[in-house]
């Protein structure tokens, strides 16, 4: 199951009353086109609370037709890259933490003898 | 050349759709909320001509705290993976070409 761009916008369609369904399409269509026409451009972006979107450069290598076995020379190139920002991270870390109930308020020590096969043996 | 802000995305917004200057305030804002609000859900985003965002789970493994060298383990952790899609990966390269 995943979240796709169709359904995020009847999400946000779903949370305001001012513009239609058909205006919150074309915005946030809009949106997406603007950040991969600049990341296409060579620009960078920056989303507070969210992330940021860069170019990351893989230098040129050899590579290799996987039919044939030949070299081909692959060129340099760009590559996008996210780094998500700290309030992305720590929500999405403390929502992982709150799932797996309770483990994050142990100790090192608790948590290691709880997985180690020795303990669980024990215990059956 | 600046970095692209949600100052900016507004303001096309603002300009090219003709949403007020609140209404594409609080749209951009609504756009990365919602997303957020997924992950946050454990539910991957797929922007089709965009990429996807994944989520990983990773296992506590042992870690080094740089300046004092003292061993810290680094807990386990949920993360975010951003996946550019093959249209955004090939308008980058193309990008490359031309620079």
């Amino acid at each position: 199951m995943a979240l796709t761009k169709s359904e995020l916008i009847e999400r946000i369609a779903a949370r305001q009353t001012q513009l239609s369904s058909k205006d919150v399409e074309l915005a946030v269509k809009t949106l997406i086109e603007e950040m991969a026409d600049n990341l296409a451009n060579g620009g960078r972006i920056e989303i507070r609370g969210f992330g940021s979107f860069s170019l990351h450069f893989r230098a040129p290598r050899v590579g290799r037709n996987p039919k044939t076995g030949a070299s081909v020379e692959l060129h340099g190139k760009y590559v996008p890259h996210f780094k998500p920002g700290k309030e992305l991270r720590e929500r999405v870390n403390a929502a992982m933490h709150r799932e797996k109930g309770g483990d994050e308020g142990k100790s090192d020590k608790q948590r290691e003898s709880a997985r180690s096969p020795s303990a669980s043996a024990g215990m059956l | 050349m600046g970095a692209l802000t949600k100052a900016d995305m507004a303001e096309r917004l603002f300009e090219e759709l003709g949403l007020n200057k609140r209404e594409a305030k609080e749209m951009v804002e609504m756009f990365f909320e919602e997303i957020r609000r997924s992950l946050e859900d454990n539910t991957q985003v797929k922007l089709s001509g965009f990429g996807n965002f994944d989520l990983r789970d990773k296992s506590e493994r042992p870690g080094r705290n740089p300046k004092t060298g003292e061993e810290i383990p680094i807990t386990a952790r949920r993360v975010v993976t951003f996946r550019p899609g093959q249209k955004l990966k090939q308008r980058v390269e193309a990008y490359a070409g031309t620079k």
